[in-house]
């Protein structure tokens, strides 16, 4: 043995332990299969699987909560599920696995299960893959869905720019996609068209769950005199409990977090999959995906109740409850759209003309921030 | 102030890291390297938070966090020094042990929330300008972290116990020949390595996240194992380096808080770009500050 082996193997090997903790470990934990599958496999089974934790009061709560609805409405089918996967070929062996196990409809929810989810799928056409917030469904037997919590966050925006004092809202964001983008730029447009002063500053974390990182993104902001934070994170308890201490008010994401903020919480744009995913479901199981507008790109916007605003906290004000209950009236009967032309860029050029107002898919492909948010998408 | 605020930043965001890797310097100075910090510094985590949130006191959360995090140095010490485990697939399997467990036991604790270790501001001197906010303004452990690797460096340079700690990390024949079991030493050694990193596991959610998430510490147990190495083994050094990490991440969202165009991607890096440089470094001037212990192979000459 050369003398420095040892300490050179520890250090890669603490590397190569570190890339994969940084991105989650991947515990394989598909344990979570009901247990009444003895019956020779009567039941049918579908595999779901999360990024994260099934607790981070957030996306992977809201959409366990989802599953959870599901199962209540059909007992009949057996979940197999698999949390902390991430987002790499790792996610590819556990669809694998599911698959192997028996499910015929799998439900990768997080972004970038996508491409693992086009692989597996083109190995098992039999397989229905249900894609949450994927681009595209480039393969028949893939259905990518998602909801446009934008519009949701154009309601929260209004909330923060009528509550905010010093017109700084802050925005702590994971990665720039155009999702994260769109809830960035709903929320300004939100908060400008009641508050014309108001400024939203973003950061950027590079991760989806990282606390540490998230209490200190959001001290960064409270120091720039920020009185309201939002963000697009995974787990999104952190931010809203550090605005809370610092005596700031939050707007919360993916799932209610106003037990977290008795004095500080605003809203949230949050989900509601549970209906969406039964339906889904059950269509997939029923053989009848092929077709089906759940076939190829199913989106869905506020006019759905998977999309849905958080109950206001005891910081909002009645004046400002009427302005965004009102607002929510208009957009849920499709009288108000959140990108109505002329919308500017941060450079001042002209993104959406007069007039227009463009739709989901169209949105979808967002690569740049409003007028009136601070910062900038970081360059690759 | 922005360099104040970055200070600060570093310091907060880094000081859990200090712990890390003054626990693993004096393991490694003892010969014994333990990549299951990552699982010390979870297990410490949460065995704090929970005990924080049952008792109310974020003090008894921190001792218990010493606890757990001795516990698995324990486990490492015992699979490597006396099972003849290797010592660094060991280390691996405890970080995940870790991992896995405290997912498996936390998960009643994720909406539970606690009453952390608040700053102590030291008189006049948390004024000064720059410096004040970042190093005396603060909660204990934090001060703590800071103090810790000067007493290091005396401990080890100047006490009996860091002498026949060095000399049954370069020369465990040395120490036996003084009367003491080298085994022994290095058990000693490693179970203290565990405790101060889940002391570190502590200090991330007591006086910093204020709450239990699985995998919070998300690697920094792998990066104090790194920064022990890039600080060639002496506490100030690794300490140094755990304080550059910190103000790598807070530089950069301080920046971005001010609207400044930063790349995200370049300080996702850092913690590997800083690994490859030492590796580049370290294979020319490593051979002078290896502790020899580490070289050794186990069961041959050290016992």
């Amino acid at each position: 043995m050369k003398p420095t082996h040892t300490v050179r193997s520890a250090l890669a090997l603490s590397a190569a332990a570190l890339a994969m903790s940084t991105t989650l470990a991947a515990c394989g934990s598909d344990s979570d299969t009901d247990s009444a599958a003895a019956d020779g496999g009567k039941k049918s089974k579908i595999g779901v699987l999360y990024v994260g934790p099934h607790t981070d009061y957030g996306y992977n709560q809201a959409a366990y909560e989802g599953i959870e609805a599901l199962k209540k409405e059909l007992p009949d089918v057996e979940v197999i599920s698999a949390e902390n996967v991430p987002e790499t070929a790792e996610a590819s062996r556990v669809m694998e696995k599911m698959i192997k196990d028996g499910a015929t409809v799998i439900l990768p929810t997080s972004y970038g299960h996508y491409q693992p989810a086009l692989e597996v799928a083109a190995k098992h056409p039999e397989v229905v893959f249900l894609h949450q917030g994927g681009p595209k469904a480039v393969k028949p037997n893939v259905g990518s869905y998602f909801g446009q919590i934008y519009e949701a966050q154009f309601l929260t925006g209004k909330a923060a720019g009528l509550s905010t004092k010093t017109n700084k809202l802050g925005y702590v964001v994971a990665f720039p996609i155009p999702q994260t983008l769109l809830n960035i730029n709903a929320f300004e447009l939100g908060a400008k068209s009641v508050n014309p002063k108001v400024k939203t500053t973003v950061v950027f974390t590079a991760n989806w769950c990282d606390p540490a990182k998230q209490a200190e993104a959001a001290k960064s902001l409270l120091d720039q005199g920020a009185d309201v934070l939002s963000q697009h994170q995974d787990c999104t308890k952190t931010i809203v409990e550090t605005a809370e201490r610092a005596g700031a008010m939050s707007v919360g994401y993916h799932a209610d977090a106003s037990s977290l903020a008795p004095k500080g919480w605003l809203t949230g744009a949050v989900w509601n999959w549970g209906p969406l995913y039964t339906d889904m479901v059950k269509t997939a199981l029923d053989g009848k995906f092929a077709g089906s507008k759940y076939d190829a790109v199913f989106r869905v916007g506020i006019e759905d109740p998977t999309i849905a605003v958080a109950p206001f906290g005891a910081a909002v004000t009645p004046e400002t409850k009427k302005v965004v209950e009102e607002a929510e009236k208009a957009m849920r009967a499709g009288e108000l759209k959140p990108f109505t032309g002329p919308i500017k860029d941060q450079k001042g050029k002209v993104v959406i003309p007069a007039g227009e107002s463009p739709d989901a898919a169209a949105l979808e492909s967002t690569d740049y921030l409003v007028e009136g948010v601070v910062g900038n998408i970081p360059q690759s | 102030m922005f360099i104040e605020d970055v200070l600060a930043g570093a310091v907060r965001y880094g000081s859990s890291v200090i712990f890390a890797t003054q626990g693993e310097v004096i393991s490694e100075r003892a010969g014994v390297i333990n990549l299951g910090v990552e699982g010390s510094m979870l297990c410490g985590a949460l065995a704090a938070f929970a005990t924080a949130s049952a008792t109310g006191s974020a003090v008894l959360g921190a001792v218990a966090g010493l606890v757990a995090g001795a516990v698995l140095g324990m486990l490492h010490a015992f699979l490597v020094l006396w099972r003849g485990a290797n010592q660094l697939a060991s280390g691996l399997a405890i970080s995940f042990l870790g991992l896995g467990l405290t997912a498996a036991l936390g998960v009643s604790f994720v909406s539970k929330q606690i009453t952390g270790l608040g700053a102590i501001e030291i008189p006049l001197l948390s004024d000064i300008p720059i410096l004040g906010k970042a190093f005396f303004s603060q909660d204990a452990l934090t001060y703590l972290a800071l103090i810790l690797p000067f007493a290091l460096v005396f401990l080890l340079a100047r006490t009996r116990w860091g002498l026949i700690l060095r000399a049954t990390g370069e020369r465990p024949e040395v120490a036996r020949a003084y009367g003491y079991d080298p085994r022994r030493v290095r058990a000693v050694a490693v179970t203290i390595g565990g405790a101060l990193a889940g002391l570190g596991g502590a200090q991330l959610v007591l006086a910093y996240t204020l709450n239990w998430t699985e995998n919070v510490t998300v690697g920094r147990g792998f990066v104090a194992v790194a920064l022990v190495i890039f600080g060639a083994w002496r506490p100030v050094g690794a300490a140094l380096g755990a304080l550059i990490f910190g103000a790598a991440l807070s530089l950069q969202l301080q920046l971005q808080a001010r609207g400044v165009d930063v790349s995200i991607w370049l300080l996702q890096m850092t913690p590997y770009l800083l690994t490859l440089l030492v590796l580049v470094v370290t294979s020319r001037r490593q051979s002078q500050q290896i502790p020899e212990g580490l070289k050794a192979v186990f069961g041959g000459s050290s016992s």
